[in-house]
């Protein structure tokens, strides 16, 4: 569905070097990325801001044009077949719209009909369908700048899936949702993706989104691919150190185990870091023999620390060992 | 039938959903026909017959241009602009339309809402004010062309100006430069008839003249048969030059864009 081999973006950039002259130079947003997404996969599309993430959307989508590599979406060249492809992808920018401001939310369906040239009936048995699943029914005829966000996400999704996509494209789809828009959000494009097979890619920063819907996650950094795989793997992999949390008797002083660090001492309650390579079993013996042991609890790292210690670079994930994974046939 | 009567339908809709706003518009746009006409009372009373014109053309040419700021757009501006500047842009060049088609549709939509919102109001008004100079059938039909090549224009204007944005990432100096020009290249500020000698010609050849001069002088019947054809054969061939430039644009844009906001 999506082939993207060694892809290079660099924009220009002017800047002001004494009184007139300019000084151009070349920053590069994305620096040679490969990957492929076959049929009916969901894709997660990680990375800090600025890391390229946009930019790499644009680029599958024809907004821009790529200054080396190769791009093939649905089998096409998306910054020459731009038009052609538009018909058979669906795209929903989450910090921006389609829908028309001050017109009700079913004009800018009704235009979307239009513009992707729907038969009238199918475009109906589609409307209907969609404002079943994404309860669009109340607002159908509310001009959409009276829309709260979670409302006019879903309208947006709706505009981007009538003509029947193959590929759907989300940037940032749950940005800024409450939890019960984010939940209904991420219902419906599990069900997208489930029964109608519609193979979606997204970008987000809620990992929330990664952890409910994508088997597969790709993280951007510094316009690289810094990994391609499971969340699992990621998990094992990214590492990160486990927390011990200790409840003694009585308050005292930071405890002393060889090869853990105390981070927190709050009472009798003291937070200890075990590094990957720690016996937590050793650790949990050694501190009984020297102190009264209330209570203890054994944290695994969050998802949200395997990712933010892989942005930081604490861990690089070596390009020379790419991701295998079995590249799905188009 | 394709997309675009539907852009310029939904244009025009959502340009008249604030009547309140247009009408607020309409009563500075006439307050200020009756300053310009006064003014211009006053300078064909010293100067009878000048530029051809007498006392009542240079009124019904004020009011008529008064008329005119809003459909078209005399005081530049498009929302492009901000979507190129916000980013926002990106879902345009997504959809599988043409950037300028697409903006002209909305364009034209936007220009028949402040026709009907921003020109009745000063036309009536002069009218029941002085004895204006109103066309014949045969002259209002003329003028209507002529006002539809004069929107062409002024949009093609815009647009370009607009893009501009795309390669400067601020368009405020473009957009001031362009509306100097327009004022006063187009015979807003005063009729370019009165314009002296070679400035006058330069004035009367540029495109700008296209967007008022020329529909005010068929508005007036200054330009009937063969000088009528000539008329809008200059604003056609200043909205196909116009056009084209801005497909070329739209092009190179799209080779070297860079989206602004991720």
């Amino acid at each position: 569905m999506i082939e993207v081999v060694d892809v290079v973006k660099t924009f220009t950039v002017r800047r002001r070097a004494g009184r007139v002259r300019r000084v151009r130079t070349e920053a590069a947003a994305v620096e040679g990325v490969s990957f492929t997404v076959g049929r009916g996969e969901f894709v997660g599309l990680l990375g800090p801001n600025g890391a390229g993430k946009s930019t790499t959307i644009k680029m599958l989508t024809g907004i821009l044009t790529p200054t080396s590599g190769t791009v093939r979406v649905c089998g096409l060249d998306p910054a020459h077949r731009r038009t052609a492809l538009a018909r058979r992808t669906g795209v929903v920018f989450g910090q921006r719209t389609t829908l028309w401001w001050d017109l009700p939310l079913r004009d800018s369906l009704a235009l979307v009909r239009r513009l992707y040239r729907v038969e009238a009936a199918a475009h109906r048995a589609r409307l209907a369908e969609l404002t079943a699943l994404l309860e669009l029914g109340p607002f159908l005829d509310t001009p959409v700048r009276q829309l709260s966000l979670g409302q006019r996400m879903r309208g947006d999704l709706a505009a981007a899936l009538l003509h029947a996509p193959e590929l759907l494209v989300l940037d940032e789809p749950t940005i800024g949702l409450d939890v019960v828009s984010k939940a209904t959000v991420r219902g419906f494009l599990e069900r997208l993706n489930a029964e109608r097979g519609t193979t979606i890619l997204l970008t987000t920063h809620d990992l929330g989104d990664i952890e409910r819907l994508c088997p597969r996650v790709m993280i951007i950094d510094r316009g690289r691919l810094a990994y391609d795989g499971g969340l699992e793997r990621l998990r094992a992999e990214a590492g990160g150190d486990r927390v011990l949390v200790v409840e003694l008797a009585r308050p005292g002083p930071p405890v002393r185990v060889p090869g853990v660090t105390v981070d927190r001492v709050e009472g009798p309650r003291q937070w200890l870091r075990l590094p990957r390579s720690a016996n937590a079993a050793q650790v949990v013996a050694a501190l009984a023999g020297g102190h009264e042991v209330r209570d203890i609890a054994l944290r695994e790292p969050g998802i949200e620390e395997v990712v933010a210690r892989l942005y930081r670079g604490e861990r690089e994930y070596r390009p020379g060992a790419p991701a295998q994974r079995p590249a799905a046939a188009e | 039938m394709g997309v675009f009567p539907w852009v310029a339908w939904y244009a025009f809709r959502r340009h008249t959903a604030y009547p309140l706003g247009s009408a607020a518009e309409a009563v500075t746009n006439t307050a200020f026909g009756f300053l310009r006409a006064y003014v211009l009372i006053a300078l064909w009373q010293a100067r009878p017959a000048l530029g051809g014109y007498d006392a009542a053309d240079a009124v019904t040419f004020t009011f008529l241009t008064q008329a005119l700021i809003g459909p078209v757009q005399i005081f530049g501006g498009m929302e492009l602009t901000d979507r190129i500047r916000s980013g926002a842009v990106a879902i345009d060049l997504y959809r599988p339309a043409g950037l300028q088609s697409w903006w002209l549709a909305d364009d034209l939509g936007r220009a028949a809402g402040a026709l009907l919102l921003r020109g009745t109001l000063p036309m009536l008004a002069g009218a029941l004010a002085f004895p204006l100079r109103l066309p014949g059938p045969a002259g209002l039909a003329a003028f209507t062309l002529s006002f539809l090549l004069a929107t062409l224009v002024g949009f093609a204007l815009r647009y370009l100006v607009a893009l501009g944005t795309f390669w400067l990432h601020d368009e405020r100096g473009l957009q001031a430069i362009s509306l100097v020009l327009s004022l006063f290249l187009s015979g807003m500020i005063l009729p370019l008839v009165v314009f002296p000698g070679a400035l006058g010609a330069a004035a009367r050849a540029l495109p700008w003249a296209a967007l008022i001069q020329v529909p005010a002088e068929v508005f007036l019947g200054r330009r009937e048969g063969p000088r009528l054809v000539s008329a809008l054969a200059f604003q056609a061939g200043w909205a196909v030059v116009l056009l084209a430039a801005g497909a070329l644009l739209t092009r190179r844009a799209r080779r070297r864009l860079v989206i602004q906001g991720g």
